[in-house]
């Protein structure tokens, strides 16, 4: 069977993380992305690196992002070039764009005006903040958005103030709740035959993010998140064991589960601090503090040859060095080659959705700036001297 | 109209990973009913995931499960496992959570339920995919974070392992479910075909990290190493992190460092020119500033910088944050209530269609509410 997107055209006007991780999922499930970046420089993206690791005059970052797609370089300030995007516009089904509010308007790629070049188009946008009140016009940043959202207040310990998650996981998720929505929209328009406007922000995905915990809030009066004092707690809602726990010669994880059982299993006396009921959830640093210091007894291989056979919930804790080792990251394919040129390949991830018994796997790599230009205007019959 | 509207979905799921997905669905508009065993139900009602209770059932459970009905039926009885399958009949999409084997077992796995509806659209998140000598080990999110080399991106070099303090490979996991499945609605909407799709919450976890993964794998393989203070992302150089102020807290993202230290007025930052110094002495970049910005208000460097166009936020806990006008105007929250007239407050979903908020009135199902109403209308 073919993937599921196959015969979709994307345009992704997006920059960043966000909206061309959407872009990436979109590419993985069949559709064919093509991002509309300026001419010469291309997205900001492209010289966003980390650890200052570029491969072909692009960041390792942006590759890993962009991957699977193709490159249409335009300047949308330049009327010819406007026109030649305005001619793909027609022929598309979705566009994403990640501007500040107004910005598309003042180029007239609003929603208004592409609803008028192609009545069946999905249009799709991320901002930071959504489109109204104090922070529309605040720069929509990861760890800004972490920051403000409460986020920041549940990991770590009681002691450390606030300790964001360390990875870009607002425009992770946004990307997520975009490939979402422009998928919803695609079956609504199967059915319609109209326009769909797709929005999503940030915020908004950071605050679903935490569903569970504000419910909680919201319907305890209000109590915010306590963490534990322990080293290693892993949540601020759950009870004891729930953690991370040094052991003689590394660490443990150890998730929910029947405190006697463990307690029984390890050697570990708690019998004056959980006394059932919310004793878990009372005593919960006391418990932590007491499974501590047992944990430090014996390696984790022995704890793990303990626990396992009982089903007690627990794994070993992993660096990268043995995370790639585990035998489950290999047996599962976690990784695929990416062919950038004809000598040089990059190792990466894959789609972490299989369809039909099927890895949705691809060895295209992220295009240069402007690499099908001439392909898709002859493809398009597109008259674009400038481009 | 909700772009899902007319569509049914068969939810086996329990806890946060399958049922996360089929919220999404549900506020899209389709139509959701939980299959859930007679005795005490999806296991997230109980106290496991916490010790809000709210109408008997866990605070927890009532986030994931609004806008949804409950069939309590008893998997390992025959009888209703004919009813589930007649049930199974009228479905869209059928959806589970189990460990591998568990629904070959019941006769619920992909391959039976096409054999009496070829075009369903199949749905399953395991822990460790249906292959391999780890399939059967249970698929709990704290567990998946330890495994993938999570822990080690959060808090700083001397913390140890630390966890992300959130379900977050659960819910992406759950995220990645509802999006194959969509994917294969709008195939189907086109060519009519159905299709099988499988999500495990390794694979979730590793595209979660993937950007740190692609460079761990093209860098030689070298472990990511948190700043000693201030660490909010392992790979990026300093001033990214949150610093500590006379009054409360100030994140600060990307930004040349001797820029903020004119800003500032911290003449020591003035030397620290380029970004590869920022990343190298990020250590000393970020001890500097942290000592000047505990010198002043968080309102004073916020009204220094922002104009300035520096990338910079308070950092609000959720009461300040519910405060917030920026807060209020995305109208985040909102009211629903349960068969028996019990309300609550919850979240509402991210995503707008056509402008329009997706809220549902409707609240968590009680267990088994809506047999009657199911078995009478699919005649079962």
């Amino acid at each position: 069977m073919s993937r599921p997107l196959e015969g979709l055209l994307v345009l992704e006007f997006c920059q960043f993380l966000a909206g061309p991780s959407a872009g990436l999922k979109l590419a993985d499930m069949g559709a064919r992305v093509i991002k509309i970046e300026r001419p010469l420089k291309g997205e900001a993206g492209r010289q966003l690196a980390i650890k200052n690791m570029f491969v072909e005059g692009d960041s390792l970052l942006f590759h890993t992002i962009n991957r699977n797609k193709e490159s249409y370089a335009a300047d949308l300030k330049n009327q010819d070039d406007l026109n030649a995007v305005k001619e793909l516009i027609a022929k598309a089904d979705v566009i994403t764009h990640n501007f500040r509010p107004g910005v598309m308007e003042k180029i007239g790629l609003d929603y208004a005006s592409v609803k008028a070049l192609n009545s069946r188009i999905i249009y799709a946008t991320v901002t930071g903040y959504g489109n109204a009140g104090p922070w529309a016009t605040k720069p929509g940043q990861d760890l800004l958005v972490q920051s403000l959202s409460g986020l920041a207040y549940l990991s770590g310990t009681a002691d450390q103030g606030p300790v964001p998650f360390g990875l870009s996981v607002s425009d992770i998720m946004c990307g997520n709740h975009l490939t979402q929505g422009i998928l919803a929209a695609l079956i609504k328009r199967a059915r319609t035959k109209q326009s769909v406007l797709v929005e999503v922000s940030l915020l908004e995905s950071t605050l679903d993010m935490q569903f569970e915990v504000l419910t909680t809030y919201l319907n305890d009066g209000k109590k915010l998140p306590q963490r534990s004092y322990v080293k290693g707690a892993g949540h601020a809602y759950l009870s004891a064991p729930y953690g991370i726990y040094e052991t003689a010669d590394g660490y443990l994880a150890l998730a929910m589960g029947d405190l006697n059982k463990i307690a029984a299993a390890i050697g570990c006396d708690i019998s004056s601090l959980f006394t059932g009921g919310n004793s878990s959830f009372d005593r919960r640093d006391d418990i932590l503090e007491a499974f501590s210091e047992t944990f430090k007894e014996k390696h984790t291989k022995d704890w793990l040859e303990i626990l396992v056979p009982l089903d007690i919930w627990c794994a070993d804790v992993l660096d990268y060095k043995r995370a790639v080792e585990h035998p489950a990251f290999g047996q599962l394919g976690i990784s695929q080659s990416v062919q950038v040129s004809d000598s040089l390949e990059i190792r990466t991830t894959r789609s972490p959705i299989r369809i039909d018994n099927r890895k949705l796997l691809s060895s295209k790599p992220a295009p240069k700036v402007g690499a099908h230009n001439s392909t898709l205007n002859q493809e398009f019959n597109i008259q674009n001297e400038t481009t | 109209m909700r772009p899902l509207e007319g569509y049914l979905i068969i939810d086996f799921g329990q806890f946060l990973s399958g049922p996360s997905a089929s919220l999404r669905l549900a506020d899209l508009g389709a139509r959701v009913i939980k299959i859930e065993r007679p005795e005490g139900g999806d296991i997230c009602r109980s106290l496991y995931t916490s010790n809000v209770v709210m109408n008997g059932d866990s605070s927890v459970f009532h986030a994931i499960n609004r806008n949804k009905e409950s069939f309590a039926a008893d998997l390992k009885n025959p009888q209703d496992r004919d009813t589930i399958r007649t049930l199974l009949l009228k479905a869209d999409i059928v959806m589970h959570n189990f460990r591998p084997g568990v629904m070959e077992r019941l006769g619920f796995d992909y391959n039976s339920v096409k054999a009496i509806k070829p075009d369903v659209i199949y749905g399953e998140i395991s822990g460790y995919g249906s292959e391999g000598e780890y399939k059967d080990r249970p698929g709990q999110d704290l567990l998946l974070q330890s495994l993938t080399g999570l822990t080690w991106l959060t808090g700083n070099a001397d913390s140890g392992p630390v966890a992300m303090g959130l379900s977050i490979v659960d819910m992406l996991a759950g995220a990645h479910l509802a999006e194959g499945i969509l994917a294969c609605l709008y195939r189907k909407a086109v060519s009519g075909e159905g299709g099988l799709v499988q999500v495990s919450m390794l694979e979730s976890a590793y595209d979660f990290q993937f950007e740190t993964i692609t460079t761990f794998m093209n860098d030689g393989g070298e472990n990511p190493q948190r700043s000693l203070t201030n660490n909010a992302n392992a790979y990026l150089g300093a001033p990214y992190g949150i610093y500590q102020t006379a009054d409360g807290y100030l994140a600060l993202a990307m930004g040349s460092i001797p820029v903020l230290g004119k800003l500032l007025g911290c003449d020591a930052l003035a030397s620290y020119a380029d970004a590869a110094v920022a990343f190298e002495k990020r250590d000393e970049v970020k001890s500097i500033l942290g000592q000047h910005l505990r010198t002043d208000s968080t309102q004073k460097w916020l009204s220094i910088l922002e104009p300035a166009d520096i990338w910079c936020a308070d950092v609000l806990n959720w009461n300040q944050l519910f405060e917030h006008e920026g807060f209020k105007v995305l109208n985040m929250t909102q009211k629903v209530s349960m068969s028996d007239g019990y309300t609550y407050q919850t979240t509402r979903c991210p995503i707008r269609i056509d402008g329009e908020l997706l809220t549902s009135g409707k609240g968590s199902p009680k267990l088994g509410q809506d047999n009657q109403t199911i078995l009478t209308e699919f005649s079962l």
